[in-house]
C-alpha cells in the first residue's frame, strides 16, 4: 500500500511551518520565528522534540533518516530542514 | 585548595595542553589561565571586593568557563545562571544574593533588560559580544557596560597572589526546593575542592580523560565535569547541548573522549538513534549517570552500545554535591542500587525519630556526613537549619537529604522517593510550588495543582491540574504559552489537565494524591 501522496517541493516548507507552528511553538515562549531561526538558539525545539521531530518528517515526507543525518545542519532551522528534507526527496535544488 | 588552582596548577604542570574543546575551538592550559587572569585583574578594577557574587548568564562556552574562574581568582563567588531562566527569577537570584557584576551575552541582556532597573545592586555588565550592542539596549545608565573581548585584549594576564582561604564560598548553585524560590546552595572551596577529589578517586580519572560535557554549566553535574578536568588536567569538550545527538556520537569517536556523563533522558535519546553498534566506542572508558536513576533497560541497552565502557550508577544533590557510586562491577548484581558513599564520605539511614537504622530493608532519611557537605543555603537559616543538622562531632553539620532511602544486606543504598513532593524532569528539580505560582498569575486560573507524571524519556514529566474561573475560556495552548514566557522550558507543564474543580482534603487543601 502507498503510504501516501508524493510530497511536493513547495509544499515541504508550508508543511513543517505548520508542524512546528502547532507542535513547539506554544511550549517555546515565542509567538513566531522566523526561516532561519535556529530552533537550539531560540530554545524552539527541546531533545524530546527533536524526537517527534524525526517521527514526524519520517512519516509524514516517508524518508529515513539516518543516524549521521541527526546534526544541526541538516535540522536546525526551518531552511536547513527543509533543504534536507528536498534533497532526501530527490528534489533539485 | 582552592578551586581556581586546580586550572592554575594545571597550567603550571601542563601549560601546552588541550583543557576545552567548544566549537571548533581548542584551548591549552595556559591560554585559559591567562585568559581569565586578564578578566579577574578588570574584575577587581571594576570594583569586585573579595567574597562579592558575580553572575555568569551564558551558554556553556569557552567564555563562561573562563568567567567562572576569573571570578574564583578575584576572590568573588560566582554563580552560573541556567540560560533558560526568565527575567523574574534572574532577578530574584540577583537580588536574592546581591550581585553586583554580571557576565552575559547581548541576547540574554535583551530577556532581563526589563527587570534590570530592579536589581539595584547591579553596577556592571560585561558582555561577550559586547560589539553587536545596540544603543538601545543599554538604556538603563546606572549600569555601566564593559566588553569581555577588550578587557582579553587590554588586562594583563598576571596571577593575582592569593584573594581566599579554602573557607570562603566559592559558588552560590542554585536549585529548586519545595518552597517555590530557588535556593543557593553554598559552596566553599574547601567543600568543592572535597568533591571533587573524592569523585576523581573513585572514576580514577588522569590527565590522558578527555571528557565529554553537555550538561548545564549551572548544574552542579555539568559545572564539576570542567573543575574535575582542570584539576587532574585533563581535557574538557564542551557542547551546549544534547539537542542533535549524532553531533554528540561524533565528537566522542572524532575527539576519542573516554569518559561520557549522563542524565538518563540523554540515553533515552541516543537509543532513538538507529545502528549506534556499528560505531568503535573504544576509547570511552566510563559512562556516568547521575539525578535520576537509569532503569536497568538502559543499562542493558548502553551495555550493548558502549561495550568497552565501565557504567557508574551515582546519587547525589547540590547540597552537597555527590554521595554515593555503584561500582561497575556490581551493576549487574546490583542494577538499581546507587551504591555506598564515595571516598571521605559517610551515610546512613534515620527513621522519623532521627535514629540510625541498622536493620536491612527498613525505609529512612538519608543523612550525609563529609567535607563535601556545603555551608547551607544563602540567606535562608531555616531552610538551612532543617537540612543542615548538627552532627556526631560539635561543631559539625551533616546534611538530612529529604530522600527516602532503604540499605541492603551488604549496605547498598537504594532510593526510594523525596519526602517533600520535589519532580525531577530529565535530571532537574522542579518545584510544583514554583509551577502552581505562575498557574496562579494566569487570568481565569482558579485552582492549580502540579503533579509528576511517569514519562519514558523524561523520567518524570510535569502535569498541571487545572480549574477555571467562571465564564473563563482558556484552552491549553493558552496555559502551556504563558508557561513557557515565565519559566525554564523543562519545568513547563507537558500535560494540562481541566478540572470543574479539585479535590480537597478535610482540611481544604488540594489533595494531589486523587490527581494523576
Amino acid at each position: 500500500m502507498e503510504k501516501m501522496n508524493k510530497v511536493g517541493q513547495a509544499d515541504v516548507k508550508t508543511i513543517l511551518k505548520e508542524y512546528i507552528t502547532e507542535s513547539f511553538l506554544p511550549s517555546s515562549g515565542l509567538d513566531a520565528f522566523e526561516d532561519n531561526d535556529s530552533f537550539m538558539e531560540k530554545g524552539i525545539i527541546d531533545s524530546t522534540g527533536v524526537l517527534e521531530l524525526l517521527e514526524f518528517i519520517e512519516e509524514r515526507f516517508d524518508i529515513q533518516v539516518e543516524d549521521e543525518e541527526v546534526v544541526p545542519d541538516n535540522l536546525d532551522s526551518l531552511i536547513k530542514l527543509d533543504s534536507y528534507i528536498n534533497r532526501k526527496l530527490g528534489h533539485a535544488g | 585548595m582552592l578551586v581556581n588552582e586546580f586550572l592554575e596548577q594545571s597550567a603550571d604542570k601542563y601549560p601546552d595542553k588541550i583543557a576545552l574543546i567548544c566549537q571548533d575551538k581548542r584551548l591549552s592550559y595556559l591560554e585559559i589561565e591567562n585568559f581569565s587572569n586578564r578578566l579577574s585583574n578588570a574584575l577587581i578594577e571594576g570594583g569586585l571586593l573579595k567574597q562579592e557574587r558575580t553572575a555568569v548568564f551564558l551558554e556553556p562556552s569557552i567564555e563562561a568557563v573562563i568567567s567562572v574562574f576569573a571570578i574564583l581568582k578575584a576572590g568573588g563567588v560566582f554563580l552560573v545562571i541556567n540560560p533558560q531562566v526568565k527575567a523574574k527569577k534572574v532577578a530574584y537570584i540577583l537580588n536574592d544574593c546581591q550581585v553586583k557584576i554580571l557576565i552575559t551575552d547581548v541576547n540574554h541582556l535583551k530577556e532581563v533588560s526589563e527587570i534590570l532597573p530592579s536589581c539595584p545592586n547591579l553596577h556592571s555588565i560585561i558582555l561577550t559580544d559586547y560589539e553587536s550592542l545596540q544603543d538601545q539596549d543599554t538604556t538603563n545608565n546606572s549600569i555601566k557596560f564593559g566588553s569581555y573581548s577588550e578587557i582579553l585584549e587590554h588586562y594583563p594576564s598576571d596571577r593575582l597572589p592569593k584573594r581566599c582561604i579554602d573557607i570562603d564560598l566559592a559558588s552560590l548553585i542554585y536549585t529548586s526546593g519545595s518552597t517555590g524560590n530557588p535556593k543557593g546552595v553554598m559552596c566553599t572551596h574547601f567543600n568543592m575542592a572535597a568533591a571533587a577529589s573524592s569523585i576523581i578517586e573513585y572514576l580514577e580519572n588522569t590527565p590522558e580523560d578527555i571528557i565529554i560535557d553537555i550538561l548545564p554549566l549551572s548544574f552542579d553535574y555539568g559545572l564539576y565535569q570542567v573543575l574535575m578536568a582542570f584539576k587532574f588536567g585533563g581535557t574538557i569538550v564542551l557542547e551546549r547541548s544534547f539537542l542533535y545527538p549524532f553531533k554528540i556520537i561524533d565528537l566522542i569517536i572524532k575527539e576519542k573522549v573516554t569518559g561520557f556523563p549522563i542524565v538518563p533522558t540523554i540515553a533515552a535519546v541516543l537509543f532513538k538513534l538507529k545502528n549506534l553498534k556499528k560505531y568503535d566506542f573504544s576509547n570511552l572508558r566510563y559512562i556516568t549517570n547521575t539525578a535520576q536513576a537509569l532503569p536497568p533497560k538502559f543499562i542493558e541497552q548502553l551495555r550493548k552500545i558502549f561495550p568497552a565502557s565501565r557504567i557508574y550508577s551515582m546519587y547525589g544533590l547540590t547540597e552537597c554535591k555527590r554521595v554515593s557510586y555503584l561500582p561497575p562491577d556490581e551493576i549487574d548484581r546490583r542494577p538499581t542500587s546507587v551504591g555506598k558513599a564515595m571516598p571521605n564520605t559517610e551515610v546512613y539511614i534515620v527513621d522519623d525519630y532521627g535514629n540510625k537504622i541498622t536493620e536491612p530493608g527498613m525505609i529512612g532519611e538519608l543523612v550525609v556526613r563529609g567535607a563535601n557537605v556545603m555551608r547551607g543555603y544563602w540567606n535562608l537559616p531555616d531552610e538551612t537549619a532543617k537540612y543542615y543538622r548538627p552532627g556526631p562531632i560539635p561543631g559539625e553539620n551533616v546534611l538530612y537529604t529529604g530522600d527516602l532511602f532503604r540499605m541492603d544486606e551488604d549496605g547498598f543504598l537504594y532510593f526510594i522517593s523525596r519526602i517533600d513532593d520535589v519532580i525531577k524532569v530529565a535530571g532537574e528539580r522542579v518545584s510544583p510550588k514554583e509551577i502552581e505560582n505562575v498557574l496562579h498569575e494566569i487570568q481565569g486560573v482558579n485552582e492549580a495543582a502540579v503533579v509528576a507524571v511517569a514519562d519514558e524519556i523524561l523520567g518524570q514529566a510535569v502535569k498541571a491540574f487545572v480549574s477555571l474561573k467562571k465564564g473563563s475560556s482558556l484552552k491549553e495552548d493558552d496555559i502551556i504559552r504563558y508557561c513557557s514566557k515565565h519559566m525554564e522550558n523543562y519545568m513547563v507543564p507537558k500535560y494540562v489537565e481541566f478540572r470543574d474543580e479539585l479535590p480537597k482534603s478535610s482540611h481544604g487543601k488540594i489533595a494531589k494524591k486523587g490527581l494523576k
